[in-house]
């Protein structure tokens, strides 16, 4: 009980679709295409390097998959899932995903 | 050397240095990580913290330096700052000296704008921004060693013309190029230069431009660092990352008794010898009591714990220079999400177990308001190194050290071990109530770059240690002197006949026995009282308050501390101090600057009876429960 109140339970992810960072596997890369966040968490992410049209690929994932570290041109970036699930992605030669 | 890096240091586009006028204010300015610091501490020969980390500093500093004719200019170290909007508090102190709008401090006439030169790309983008204000721009490309170590390179010359700025290619740690600044502080010219940079609009277009000069001063992105890779592999891992982190935590413990208590033994040997012999010297009498007892005995059971404190921050410090404690956040990101914050206040919290104040300053990295409010309220959870002295001493006193997980793990370090879990747990179990109810907010997002390790060097890790130790030594030499010979004074009256009179018909002992009422249920007695009163100028002034008072009693003069304690408390009693050192707030520094930096007394008030009723009503149940137990 104690442990449930100091550390919570966790929340099931939904389903999503297979266009999204989140999608990709470790070891993944694709080309970005969107960012449908927030406006000044999207600015912020560009001026880290996350920019439409440049490759992202996933590094690793932390403990127990979520967050996960991300590299797009030579910086390194940890992200949770809420987040890379609303950033586009176009796949390049990576194994197909959804269909 | 073979890498085909550009070699030349300090090149400039041509520039008008007839004029002798020199710049008075210098913003060092640039992305979080880049170098500021470092390179800001080599000009101005200061010692403002550094660390492998995005946001270490949060607050501007100003220093000075000479340019070629020996006049002082005004150097200014800001936080680092990734687009020219702030989204948190150490940003908009950056952006408010860089722009002039921060009371107090000049606008600043020049700018050292210093970028990573093995990210070049995104850095590029903020330099667009800064070099379009008009103010007069040096542009440093720092990290040379590592660019060149990794197969990068850059034509300095090349990118200074599309810049239309001198640019240089540096390296802070080293030195290397580093004489560029001197030529730029001698080449103030009489107003900005007019800059035309063909950049206009969004981020995307500023970074397609920053990806077309890069490519004109054929730069070569280095590779990615080998070793930051492997080291991930293990930090990061599933399992293992965890499992390090778990052994590095009880390896800290350990060391801190395996190794700190024997030194500690020591230096305690070394001031009973001193202060005997300074005894001998003084005629006995008022005077003698006053530095034996009341200097000697009180301050120096303080500062024996000076080795416990000094492992403690080379701890810290390696986590700090090594860059392992962003990987530490993203370990931390599950647990802090369950307490409905981020892994970004894990930063904060860790740096918490050095000191609360400057871990409260640190909050300011953290965007969201409700998360640094609530950041800053569970901060002071954290154990601070003025709980360790209190925390070892008692444990000391009570508790045999045995092994449990043979020469890894024994049970004092165990015992420490808990106590540190428990003030983390209270943290979490407090930021989830604050975090559902008054300081509710959508999830912040959680976005942390993360630098490659670094070898921290012997010199800073160094440094660090001389600054901790002088100041441990200046807070024993102040505060805990001060109080010490008050509280002597206090015992030394009334005076009867010219004679002090025994302890327990002193100011201080009905001082102490007009609140023993309220925490006699808590096991402690009157002298306990007073150390508990004490305690709120800085938490290990309870031991040399205890040292003070044993040391002018005359029944216990003779005994150590120790055994001493072991006469004041049951152990039931000793487990209810400790808890209530984990909960309460004793500590006007903090107090003070958790008022600055949530401007108003609210938050303060709030968290100090929190604080101070949680601790109260934990040592109530520690000491009943634990005196049901053990007699
Ligand atoms: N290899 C190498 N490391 C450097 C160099 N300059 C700085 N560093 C390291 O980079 C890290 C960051 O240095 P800081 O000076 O704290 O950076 P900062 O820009 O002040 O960072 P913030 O205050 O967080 O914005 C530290 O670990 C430094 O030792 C350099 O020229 N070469
Ligand atoms: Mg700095």
């Amino acid at each position: 009980m104690i442990f449930n109140f100091i550390f919570g339970r966790r929340k099931k992810q939904p389903p999503t679709g297979a266009s999204a960072l989140a999608d990709l596997r470790v070891g993944e890369s694709a080309i970005l295409s969107d960012l449908e966040l927030a406006p000044p968490v999207a600015e912020h992410l560009m001026n880290l390097g996350f920019v439409p049209g440049l490759e992202v690929q996933v590094l690793r994932s932390g403990p127990g998959g979520d967050p996960r570290v991300y590299r797009v041109d030579g910086t390194e970036v940890a992200m949770r899932r809420d987040l890379t699930r609303h950033i586009r992605i176009e796949l390049i030669g990576a194994p197909a995903f959804g269909d | 050397m073979g890498a085909p890096t550009v070699s030349c240091h300090a090149v400039a586009p041509p520039r008008d240095e007839s004029l002798g006028a020199s710049y008075r204010t210098i913003a060092v300015v640039g992305p979080p990580n880049s170098g500021k610091t470092t390179l800001f501490n080599r000009l101005t020969k200061l010692r403002q913290k550094v660390g492998n980390f995005p946001g270490v500093t949060v607050e501007h500093h100003t220093g000075y330096v000479r340019d070629r004719d020996g006049k002082e200019v005004a150097l200014i170290d800001l936080p680092g700052v990734y687009s020219l909007t702030p989204k948190s508090e150490d940003e908009k102190v950056a952006i408010d000296v860089l722009t002039g709008q921060m009371p107090g401090t000049p606008r600043p006439d020049a700018v050292i704008l210093v970028l990573n030169s093995t990210n070049l790309h995104s850095h590029l983008v903020l330099a667009a921004r800064v070099i379009a204000l008009g103010i007069p721009t040096l542009v440093l490309l720092n990290m040379a060693d590592e660019l060149r170590k990794q197969g990068g390179q850059v034509d300095v010359l090349a990118l200074a013309r599309e810049l239309g700025t001198p640019v240089a290619l540096v390296s802070a740690t080293t030195g290397e190029g580093v004489v560029a600044v001197q030529n730029f502080l001698s080449s103030a010219t009489a107003g900005p230069e007019p800059l035309e940079l063909p950049v206009v609009g969004s981020t995307r277009g500023y970074r397609e431009w920053a990806v077309r000069v890069g490519t004109n001063a054929n730069y070569r992105r280095p590779a990615a660092p080998i070793w930051t890779q492997r080291l991930d592999s293990i930090f990061l891992h599933r399992t293992w990352g965890p499992i390090v982190f778990a052994v590095v935590v009880i390896g800290v413990f350990q060391t801190i008794f395996a190794v700190g208590q024997p030194l500690s033994n020591l230096l305690q040997k070394f001031l009973d010898v001193t202060g005997a012999q300074l005894g001998n010297h003084l005629p006995a009498g008022m005077f003698q009591s006053l530095i034996v007892n009341g200097v000697w005995k009180g301050t120096g059971s303080v500062l024996v714990f000076l080795p416990q404190i000094l492992l403690l921050f080379l701890v810290i410090g390696i986590l700090e220079d090594s860059g392992y404690l962003s990987r530490a956040a993203v370990i931390a990101d599950k647990t802090m999400s369950r307490a409905g914050l981020n892994g970004k206040s894990f930063i904060p919290l860790l740096s918490a177990y050095a000191c609360a104040v400057p871990a409260i300053m640190a909050t300011r990295t953290i965007e969201n308001k409700r998360d640094r409010i609530a950041t800053i309220l569970i901060a002071p959870f954290m154990t601070c190194s003025a709980r360790l002295p209190v925390y070892t001493m008692v444990i000391a006193a009570f508790l045999p050290d045995r092994p449990v997980l043979g020469v890894f793990l024994g049970t004092r370090a165990l015992a420490m071990l808990g106590l540190y879990v428990l003030g983390f747990l209270m943290a979490v179990a407090t930021a989830r109530m604050l975090k559902s109810t008054v300081l509710k907010s959508k999830d912040a997002p959680f976005i942390l770059e993360m630098p490659p390790y670094r070898w921290p060097t012997l010199s800073s890790l160094g440094l660090r240690l001389v600054d901790r130790g002088k100041a441990f030594l200046y807070r024993a030499g102040t505060v805990i002197m001060l109080v010490s010979l008050l509280l002597w004074a206090a015992t030394n009256f009334p005076m009867h006949h010219g004679q002090p009179p025994a302890v327990q018909d002193s100011v201080v002992a009905t001082v102490g026995h007009a609140i023993e009422p309220v925490i006699r249920p808590l096991g402690f007695d009157w002298k306990i009282g007073v150390g508990l009163i004490t305690s709120m100028a800085a938490r290990e002034v309870i031991i040399s308050t205890l040292g003070t008072l044993h040391g002018v009693d005359a029944q216990s003069h003779a005994t150590d501390l120790q055994a001493a304690l072991r006469q004041e408390l049951t152990p039931a009693g000793a487990v209810a101090l400790l808890v209530f050192f984990a909960f309460a707030m004793q500590c006007m520094s903090t107090v003070a600057v958790v008022r600055r930096e949530t401007n108003g007394w609210k938050w303060p008030i709030l968290q100090f009876s929190y604080m101070t009723v949680a601790a109260y009503i934990a040592a109530f149940a520690a000491y009943n429960i634990v005196g049901h137990f053990v007699r």
